[in-house]
């Protein structure tokens, strides 16, 4: 914190020195390029790094910190069921078309995206609402087939934003959403601009107008961010330049956390995985700061299941599966695996699991397990690994929120069957009392972790390097999103 | 001439046939479903169905093939899957950036290589030879990206002169012009490279000849027959590479447009393969086999124009 505070006085005396007016504008790179603009109709991260809560507003909303708050409802009664929620909405807010929004809209987008032929990515969050009802403009009423402890974390996703009929014909090259900024242009393979909206209902922004980059290559984004031609990287895709922008007084480097559980999948069907002995060899033998230094510069959690260690949720269970060769050596002994097997390793795109697999392949030779490494591009990755589960094992991070569920579907490309486990997220769904959510959250987490359905490796950190004087941008990445709303320039 | 011409287009439709066969063919194959890929890991079956049937991939392969082709010659490209806007836009819009970046690349390299080449040949085994010919070792070894990223190393981050990347579109052509400036002269050298060293070996070639003998015999200097005589037919060979180099400047920048992240053809090619919008790919591939296609027609029919025994052979 005090290296910030000198960085930032030392930018302040350069700005009084250069005679700068107070800027209003702002150039943000990401890596990845949106492939539309629909954030209800694919799976694309980089849709909502874009639109989440600039252009588009759902219901409810993630903050900063992952906690969820009030969107463009801005209150709502729960029945004593669990099943019935109101949602009270915010009055006077327009679509960037000078339509209205108002419960209409609402009822459209969620049936919308439950429909039989509906595209959204995440249909699952609407699986349990059986009806939308309008009570009157300013109030809708959603009713769950059975209590969701989730809904309103649902509700706050980019894949439940608030879209309006008059507008959804074009809304992948024209998206028309309620929030603070308008989309105003978008050069394909270059850069997409938004602009404030005056006729915004919540407080205007600071920024005038912003401007996303879309920059995949790592060194081109070095030299962008050290060419000052983009004011703020959001996801620095090299961490191993992040140290000389920390030295650099004209930059500041944000490393936060993400949802982003990466892990050692390990296909739990194929043998020898079926073998709990053999996959808690694996667990062993990892050595998983060894991972996080080689591979991501030392950014970046330990985890020891699948769980997000910032969240208040999360139990510590390292201990489950500490660095400890002699043992993976002993059971897979133990298992019939004296000599050790071999098996795939199979790499999607990221760096994390680039790198991170030639050093897991190394930790697991030196316990004797051999893996022919292949490298996959993502469409490839998720024809063979997800769908067709043809792997041994894989590295990926699970980035979305809270996805501990995915356990429970025996189908899921890891193919982990676990009755119990079922049961327990069954009841989670249902419960929506918080100390006992927690109490359950606690219990899947301990059930996963004995069962070593998969190496827990580390939860992905997210780098952000930015101007010295730009402040008020998300450190942390609980949706992908670069909400521009608190974003400002200090003078 | 007509019945040359005539088996000229007859083998320029027959190459198109097969070239989209091909192309097709070979798109298809490659593993990874456009829908599945688009909808995440979280998505239903059902859900992926339904993209599927959106985007007419439930279509036989066949039908499939017939409605590209149908489409392409109602100059109806399709619609981009990813993006959902019309493949033709898609195209215009960065045909803007990957025509004008050839075409200055081409002309640096030109300009660079023409009176190097020149000045070579009429200095050949002196000390400008030896140092030209040692540079242009140099220039055809060098790697066109590592090039790109000590240009963007010198002039971007410590000189500040130019811009890292990105391309901010013909409505101020001088930016245009400044921001294609550094691309261009990355993939310029390894041209201008190979064409130097082309155009001193024709040159060379052509000094030999009775013709350069018979000008020195009539009193001509050395120069002079060398400017007089030399150069022109020196050039006939150049100019065919030149030809060939622009067929890989226009669809062989997919690294450089990498590297300055432009908005280009091969970026777009790029780009969808990752996302598998296959139908971009395609488009754009047929595209590019067209005008090499074409080119060659073109230049087939020059050819036949020029020099009258080639039509009276076929």
């Amino acid at each position: 914190m005090h290296h910030f505070k000198t960085l930032a006085a030392s930018t302040a005396i350069v700005l009084c020195a250069s005679g700068a007016l107070a800027q209003d504008s702002i150039t943000v790179a990401i890596q990845l390029e949106p492939p539309n603009l629909d954030p209800t109709g694919g799976a694309a991260q980089a849709i909502d790094s874009v639109l989440y809560a600039n252009v588009f507003e759902g219901l409810t909303r993630f903050d900063a910190d992952g906690a969820i708050i009030r969107g463009l409802a801005q209150s709502w009664d729960i029945s004593d069921d669990g099943l019935v929620y109101t949602f009270n909405l915010a009055a006077g807010v327009t679509f960037h078309d000078g339509t209205t929004m108002d419960a209409e809209d609402v009822k459209f987008s969620l049936d919308r995206a439950r429909a039989e032929d509906s595209t959204n990515a995440q249909k699952g969050l609407f699986a349990g609402i059986t009806d939308v009802t309008v009570i009157d403009p300013l109030t809708v009423q959603v009713t769950l087939d059975q209590p969701n402890g989730s809904f309103l974390f649902n509700m706050a996703w980019g894949d439940a934003v608030i879209v309006a009929p008059e507008s959804i014909e074009n809304i992948a090259s024209n998206p028309i959403g309620t929030g603070p900024f308008t989309f105003t242009d978008w050069v394909q393979g270059d850069r997409l601009e938004l602009t404030r909206n005056p006729d915004y209902w919540g407080p205007a922004p600071a920024l005038e107008s912003a401007t996303f980059r879309f920059i995949s290559d790592p060194t081109a984004a070095f030299a962008a961010v050290m060419a000052e031609d983009v004011d703020a990287f959001v996801g620095f895709p090299a961490p191993e330049n992040l140290p000389q922008f920390e030295a650099d007084p004209r930059f500041q480097v944000l490393v936060g956390n993400t949802e982003g559980e990466t892990i050692l999948s390990t296909n739990n069907k194929m043998p020898p995985f079926d073998d709990i002995r053999v996959r808690k060899a694996l667990a062993h033998a990892i050595d998983r700061q060894a991972i996080i230094d080689g591979a991501m510069f030392g950014y970046g959690t330990p985890i020891g299941t699948h769980f997000a260690p910032h969240n208040p949720d999360y139990v510590d269970l390292l201990a489950n599966s500490q660095h400890d060769p002699d043992l993976a050596r002993s059971l897979l002994a133990e298992a019939g695996f004296a000599d050790g097997f071999t098996t795939t390793l199979k790499l999607p795109p990221p760096s994390y699991a680039r790198r991170g697999g030639e050093i897991i392949a190394s930790q697991l030779r030196a316990v004797g397990i051999e893996t022919e490494i292949t490298n996959l591009e993502w469409a490839q990755w998720i024809e063979e690994v997800f769908t067709n589960k043809d792997f041994g094992l894989s590295i990926v991070s699970h980035t979305e929120p809270m996805d501990i569920g995915i356990y429970a579907n025996p189908d899921y490309y890891f193919q982990y069957d676990n009755p119990e486990f079922q049961a327990l997220m069954e009841t989670l769904n249902a419960t929506t009392d918080p100390a006992m959510r927690s109490n359950l959250l606690a219990q899947a987490q301990a059930i996963i972790s004995e069962d070593y359905v998969n190496g827990y490796l580390f939860e992905l950190a997210v780098a952000t390097v930015a101007k010295a004087g730009l402040q008020g941008l998300w450190v942390n990445q609980p949706t992908a999103a670069v909400d521009l709303t608190g974003v400002s320039w200090s003078n | 001439m007509i019945r040359y011409a005539l088996g000229r287009l007859t083998s320029l439709v027959i190459s198109l046939i097969v070239a989209s066969i091909v192309i097709f063919a070979v798109i298809e194959v490659i593993p990874g479903d456009p829908a599945a890929f688009m909808l995440g890991i979280n998505a239903r079956p059902d859900t992926i169905a339904a993209l599927r049937a959106e985007m007419g991939l439930d279509q036989p392969l066949i039908t499939r093939y017939l409605d590209w082709i149908t489409g392409m010659l109602r100059g109806d490209f399709g619609q981009s899957w990813t993006y959902k806007t019309p493949v033709a836009e898609l195209i215009a819009d960065r045909i803007w950036v990957s025509l004008p970046l050839a075409i200055f690349a081409l002309t640096l390299s030109t300009l660079v290589a023409f009176p190097a080449g020149i000045y070579a040949a009429s200095r050949r085994g002196g000390a400008g030879d030896v140092t030209i010919m040692g540079a242009t070792q140099l220039g055809v070894a060098i790697p066109n990206f590592w090039f790109a990223m000590i240009l963007v190393l010198i002039f971007a981050i410590n000189l500040r002169w130019f811009s890292a990347g990105g391309f901010p579109g013909w409505d101020n052509p001088l930016q245009a012009i400044k921001s294609l400036t550094l691309p261009a002269i990355a993939l310029a050298l390894p041209q201008a490279a190979i064409l130097a060293r082309v155009m001193r070996s024709s040159l060379l070639d052509m000094l030999g000849e009775d013709f350069i003998r018979t000008a020195r015999a009539k009193g001509l200097s050395a120069r002079q027959a060398l400017w007089r005589h030399a150069v022109r037919n020196a050039l006939i060979p150049v100019l065919t590479i030149i030809g060939l180099q622009f067929s890989f400047l226009l669809a062989g920048g997919i690294i450089i447009e990498q590297v300055f992240f432009l908005p280009g053809l091969g970026r777009l090619i790029f780009q969808s393969i990752s996302a598998r919008d296959l139908i971009v790919v395609e488009s754009v591939v047929m595209l590019l086999v067209f005008t090499v296609i074409m080119v060659n027609f073109i230049v087939d029919l020059a050819y036949a124009a020029v020099d009258p025994r080639l039509r009276t052979k076929s």
